[in-house]
């Protein structure tokens, strides 16, 4: 049995339900948790549950890992020797894609970033290519596996495993090249929208910021998170930071609804791989009507408060 | 100063893809334009030339027709280009990063390098971290505000949850440019018939003493996103509708 390493993603002391899913993508491998903050006999019972044999905590000689990039990518970089892993999958959220490309290229092995399936005994990655128009299957010929899987596109299994408790120091220092200054809280209540299980966007429709208030009341209600499309953007409705679509975020939540979204090819890039998409739209010919699941012909403003209610 | 922006030709986003065999696509009748992200870092590499004076070298690794493509980022202000030549869209990232790290050192290093967060047709996001290893030099990706000063580049990225980070960098250094960095200009027609006479050099990845056949990533099969047939539409009153819809997520789909 081949043994691969998964950078494991924490929130509030708890692992992230989208690090479970890169878990089962390796099933069938000896799983190897790699946990970077927080305390790992607390994280022990749910990584042993979904398939780590081992759960190691990581740190670095040379100071705090959480503290620069290029500090964890050294450290991981020193954990895949020791454990003499021939694979090491993270989540693609944004610190995930950042870290395993700076790893990718101070071990200068080939990466495949946002995969939506894997098979890591095959080292075969299935990806978006074309902003979401084609899937591409690469395979990848290295004596390590690199990967980060695009969030919620696996959806995690239990698998119950040994999960034995370790720790690892690496011998590395930062190479000190890249320093953060500061780090500007977002609105900390926020569910991260890449990561979120559920989203709810808002398209021009939703006609001004405040309004976006209605979808927030609803998103409260479900765990979801709140996007806009680019034209509620542009129109400074709402920041960039929720613009799902090819120049915003890739999303793929188990349910994403659109409201007042005309579903243009270029929002479809960023959702399209959702499981389950519903639109309400007040236009009956609207085009994204053609390309979801279910589909409500109505005006947001009657219909979303009513959903609230009754969710 | 002298700024190298990495600029890659990619098919338009509204084209249509149409799969030829099993990993190739038909890439004669599609529009071909500048990857949408490097034009941030072209806008912003302009706008430092302006200020502090310099040049703009776009560097390009791709099929001869990128020469449109670097036309592209002449017209909106870069002084000259540099093609290094490939026979297809594909390219590792690993040899691109080398190409491009090549075709720099053989025009002299530059002070500051761009490159878009990511380009829109393989998705890979990688390209600069291996430049910048291979440079030795410092890296930064989704860049959406940066100031250049004595030495130094403050770069302000987004950093998930809505939270943003301040990062310090030495020059030279690699930034990934994303939307937000600045609104890219759109260029006149002098300025298009201006870039029809800049110098654009060519050279092959061969002459750069790179082998297309050593990638480690090879691409297996090129398929379509399967589209959805088109929705299942809830019919009735709002209450009907909504009554419906969660009934649907809950128990079909179960998604609630
Ligand atoms: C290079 C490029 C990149 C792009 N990147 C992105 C991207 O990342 N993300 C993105 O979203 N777009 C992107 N776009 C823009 C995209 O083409 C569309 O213009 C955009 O998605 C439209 O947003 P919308 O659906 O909110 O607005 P519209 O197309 O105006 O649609 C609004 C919809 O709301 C409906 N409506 C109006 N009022 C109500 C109401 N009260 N109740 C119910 N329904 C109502 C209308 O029937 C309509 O269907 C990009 C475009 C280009 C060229």
């Amino acid at each position: 049995m081949a043994r691969t390493g998964i950078l494991i993603e924490t929130e509030n002391g708890a692992v992230k339900d989208t690090s479970l899913g890169v878990m089962t993508a390796a099933k069938g491998q000896e799983i190897i948790a790699l946990v970077t903050d927080g305390d790992p006999a607390g994280l022990k019972d749910k990584l042993a549950e979904f398939g780590a044999a081992k759960i190691v905590k990581l740190a670095a000689s040379g100071g705090d890992i959480t503290a620069g990039p290029d500090l964890l990518a050294g450290a991981l970089a020193a954990a895949v020797k020791e454990y003499d892993l021939t694979a090491l999958l993270g989540t693609a959220s944004v610190a995930g894609k950042d870290l395993f490309a700076r790893l990718a290229a101070l071990m200068d092995l080939p990466l495949v970033s946002d995969c939506v399936a894997l098979d890591v005994e095959g080292k075969t990655a299935k990806k978006s290519h074309f902003s979401g128009k084609t899937f591409a299957t690469l395979k990848v010929d290295a004596a390590v596996l690199l990967a980060t899987v695009r969030p919620n596109a696996i959806e995690a299994e239990p698998a119950p495993a040994a999960g034995e408790t370790a720790e690892f120091t690496a011998d590395v220092a930062d190479p000190g090249k890249v320093v953060i200054k500061e780090v500007k809280k977002g609105d900390a209540d926020k569910i991260d929208l890449t990561e979120a299980p559920i989203i709810i966007t808002g398209g021009r429709a939703i006609k001004a910021a405040e309004n976006y208030k209605m979808l927030e009341a609803c998103a409260a209600k479900i765990g979801a998170a709140v996007g806009a499309s680019r034209a509620a953007v542009d129109a400074g409705y709402a920041p960039h930071s929720m613009q799902v679509g090819q120049t915003g975020k890739t999303v793929s939540p188990r349910l994403y609804i659109a409201c007042g979204v005309s579903g243009a090819v270029q929002h479809f890039a960023g959702m399209k791989t959702s499981k389950v998409i519903v639109a309400i739209n007040e236009d009956k010919d609207a085009p994204i009507f053609a390309k979801c699941d279910y589909g409500i012909v109505g005006d947001i403003f009657d219909v979303v408060p009513v959903l609230t209610e009754k969710l | 100063m002298k700024i190298c922006v990495c600029v890659k030709h990619v098919p338009d986003t509204a084209a249509t893809i149409k799969i030829e065999g099993d990993a190739g696509f038909k890439d004669s009748e599609i529009k071909f334009v500048v990857n949408p992200y490097d034009e941030y870092g072209i806008e912003e590499a302009v706008k430092l030339v302006e200020k502090n004076g310099g040049e703009v070298v776009i560097v390009t690794v791709g099929k001869p027709e990128a020469d449109a493509t670097i036309r592209s980022g002449l017209a909106m202000g870069a002084e000259r280009g540099i093609l290094v030549t490939t026979d297809g869209q594909f390219l590792d990232a690993t040899l691109t990063a080398k190409a491009l790290k090549a075709a720099m050192e053989k025009d002299g290093l530059p002070d500051l390098i761009f490159t878009g967060k990511g380009s829109v047709d393989t998705e890979a996001f990688q390209t600069q971290y291996r430049l910048a290893g291979y440079l030795g030099l410092p890296v930064v990706n989704e860049v959406s505000k940066l100031t250049v000063d004595s030495g130094k580049a403050v770069a302000e990225l987004e950093v998930g949850g809505g939270d943003k980070q301040v990062i310090e960098m030495n020059l030279p250094c690699v930034i990934g440019a994303t939307k937000g960095l600045n609104e890219p200009r759109y260029p006149k027609f002098p300025d298009i018939m201006k870039a029809k006479k800049k110098k654009i050099d060519q050279m092959s990845l061969a002459d750069l003493g790179i082998d297309a056949a050593t990638g480690a990533v090879i691409l297996e099969k090129l398929e379509p996103v399967p589209e959805r047939s088109g929705a299942k539409m809830i019919e009735g009153s709002v209450e009907d509708q909504v009554t419906e819809l969660i009934r649907v997520l809950k128990e079909d789909e179960k998604v609630l």
